[in-house]
C-alpha cells in the first residue's frame, strides 16, 4: 500500500494495472486522454502484460473489446463524450452479448456547441445500454470502482458491462492523495478471470453475435433486466468484501449529515465535495441540511435513496444533464420513484462553475419553491 | 433459453430454422431432360440440390440461379 498524489486519470490507470486486463483497445479524447497515455506506457515498460491495441476511432475501439471479450479475456477501454456517443451502436452489443468489460468515462459535454469542459450528458444518454453505471466523487473512488466493477461484472449472476464515470478536469486533471494498494491484495480480491458462458472456445465450439427472430430477442432482453436487478445483491456483497481487504466503505449512497435534515440534497460525482462544505457551513449556521451521494446510477438504487431521504420534508436534486422539456435524469427518475416532495435542479452543464453560493441558493430555492425545475448559474434568466 | 447473451451452444442450430417459406418462385427439375452436368449444384448458393438432383425445398428460397445456369432448360421456376 503507498500514497501517491495523483489525477484520478492516474488512479484509473493503476487500478488497470493492478486488475490486468489481456486486452485494451482505447482511443484518446480530450479529457481521457491520459488514461490512454499511461496505459500505453505501462505496456510499452512492460509493467502490464496486455495486448494494447491502437485503433482508429472508438467505435473500433468498443468493437475490439467486444472481440477480445468474446475471446474470454478481460478487457478494458476508456473514452469521454463525443468517443462516447461514438461508441452508442456497440455498448447495446456489449451489454447483449454480456462481455463484462470495463470502461472508465472522462465525463464531458456533448456538441453542440463544442466543448471539452465537464458535465453528465454523454454517459446519461448511455442510460438504456444496458451498462451498470458508477460516479464517482475523487481519485481514490475513481481506482476503488474500476476493481470493484471487475468483480461485479464478471460475476455469474451479472454478466453487465460496467461504466466508471469520472467528472472531466475535475477530477481527470486534478491531483490529490491516492491510497494504491499492493499487487497481492489486488489479486486476492480480484482472481484471474475465468470466462463461463459468452466466450468462443474451441473445445465447446459456440456462435456468439447470433441473429434472433422474434421467438428469442425478448427472453435475451429479459435477462439483461433479471441481471440488473441481480447486480444489487453482488454490488453489495462486493462493497463489504472490499471494505474487508481494503478498508474504505463505499455504497450504493451515501448519506451525509440526512439525520434530521430538512433538507436533502442530492447529486452524483464530484459535486458532492462542494455539497458537503455548503452541508457543514450551513449546520454550524443552524439549519438542517443534508447530503445523499448517489454513486450508483444503473442498477438505480430506489430503496436506498428512500431510506436515506424518507424523512426529510423536500429534497433537491441536483442534475448535470437535461433530458430536454423534461428536467434531469436523475430528478425524473427520482420522481417516479420516491414519495417525497422534491425539486429538480440543472447544474454545471459544460463546465459552468458550481459555488457554494449556488448551492445555497439551491437550498432557497428548495424552502420557498416557484417552480419544480430550475436552472442555477444561468447568467441571465433567459 | 438457457444460454446467456444469446449465444448458441450447439452448433448446426440453423438447419433448425427453416426457410423455405421465404420463397416465391420453385424450382421444378426435369430429371428426363437433366444432363447431369452438376452446374445447379455447383451455383446454387445454398447447396440444395444433391447429388441425386433431388432439391430441399426446406431451405430452398427460390433464386432462379439454377434455372438460368441450366444449359438443357431442364429447370422450370413455377410460382408457388
Amino acid at each position: 500500500m503507498v500514497v501517491k498524489v495523483i489525477s484520478a486519470n492516474q488512479a484509473v490507470s493503476n487500478a488497470v494495472k493492478l486488475a490486468k486486463p489481456q486486452v485494451i483497445p482505447v482511443y484518446p479524447i480530450t479529457p481521457q486522454t491520459s488514461i490512454s497515455e499511461y496505459l500505453a506506457k505501462y505496456v510499452a515498460d512492460g509493467d502490464i502484460d496486455s495486448e494494447y491495441i491502437m485503433v482508429e476511432s472508438e467505435h473500433s475501439a468498443i468493437s475490439a473489446a467486444v472481440g477480445a471479450s468474446g475471446t474470454g479475456v478481460r478487457v478494458f477501454t476508456a473514452t469521454s463524450s463525443q468517443g462516447l456517443a461514438l461508441m452508442h451502436e456497440i455498448l447495446f452489443a456489449a451489454a447483449g452479448l454480456r462481455n463484462p468489460i470495463v470502461m472508465a468515462n472522462a465525463n464531458r459535454a456533448l456538441a453542440a456547441p463544442l466543448s471539452i469542459w465537464n458535465d453528465h450528458q454523454d454517459s446519461i444518454s448511455q442510460r438504456d445500454t444496458g451498462w451498470m453505471q458508477i460516479y464517482v466523487e475523487n481519485g481514490q473512488e475513481a481506482l476503488d470502482s474500476i476493481l470493484k466493477c471487475y468483480k461485479i461484472s464478471e460475476d455469474h449472476d451479472v454478466l453487465l458491462p460496467s461504466m466508471v464515470c469520472l467528472d472531466g478536469f475535475i477530477l481527470t486533471h486534478t491531483v490529490e492523495p491516492v491510497d494504491i494498494p499492493s499487487q497481492e491484495l489486488v489479486d486476492s480480491f480480484l482472481p484471474d478471470y475465468q470466462p463461463q458462458e459468452s466466450f468462443l472456445d474451441p473445445l465447446n465450439p459456440r456462435s456468439l453475435g447470433t441473429f434472433a427472430d422474434p421467438n428469442y430477442y425478448m427472453e435475451a432482453r429479459y435477462q439483461m433486466e433479471v441481471a440488473m436487478q441481480k447486480s444489487k445483491k453482488i454490488i453489495k456483497k462486493v462493497n463489504q468484501e472490499f471494505k474487508e481487504i481494503f478498508g474504505r466503505e463505499n455504497s450504493f449512497v451515501e448519506e451525509y449529515r440526512c439525520e434530521g435534515a430538512e433538507i436533502i440534497l442530492v447529486a452524483m460525482g464530484s459535486i458532492c465535495s462542494t455539497i458537503r462544505d455548503v452541508v457543514d457551513d450551513m449546520r454550524d449556521r443552524g439549519k438542517k441540511v443534508g447530503l445523499l451521494k448517489v454513486s450508483n446510477y444503473r442498477p438505480f438504487p430506489e430503496k436506498e435513496i428512500f431510506e436515506a431521504v424518507k424523512n426529510a420534508d423536500r429534497i433537491a436534486v441536483l442534475d448535470k444533464n437535461i433530458s430536454f422539456g423534461m428536467g434531469g435524469a436523475l430528478y425524473t427518475e427520482i420522481r417516479a420513484n420516491i414519495d417525497v416532495e422534491s425539486y429538480g435542479f440543472i447544474v454545471g452543464l459544460g463546465g459552468r462553475d458550481i459555488t457554494p453560493n449556488h448551492i445555497e441558493d439551491i437550498v432557497n430555492k428548495t424552502l420557498n419553491p416557484i417552480k419544480k425545475i430550475t436552472w442555477i448559474g444561468l447568467k441571465e434568466e433567459v | 433459453m438457457d444460454s446467456i447473451g444469446g449465444t448458441v451452444k450447439n452448433p448446426g442450430s440453423t438447419r433448425n430454422n427453416k426457410t423455405g417459406s421465404w420463397r416465391t418462385f420453385k424450382p421444378l427439375l426435369d430429371k428426363e431432360k437433366c444432363i447431369k452436368c452438376e452446374n445447379c449444384i455447383l451455383f446454387c448458393p445454398e447447396g440444395c440440390i444433391n447429388k441425386d438432383y433431388d432439391i430441399d425445398y426446406d431451405y430452398c428460397k427460390g433464386c432462379g440461379i439454377c434455372d438460368v445456369e441450366c444449359p438443357v432448360k431442364a429447370i422450370k421456376m413455377e410460382r408457388e
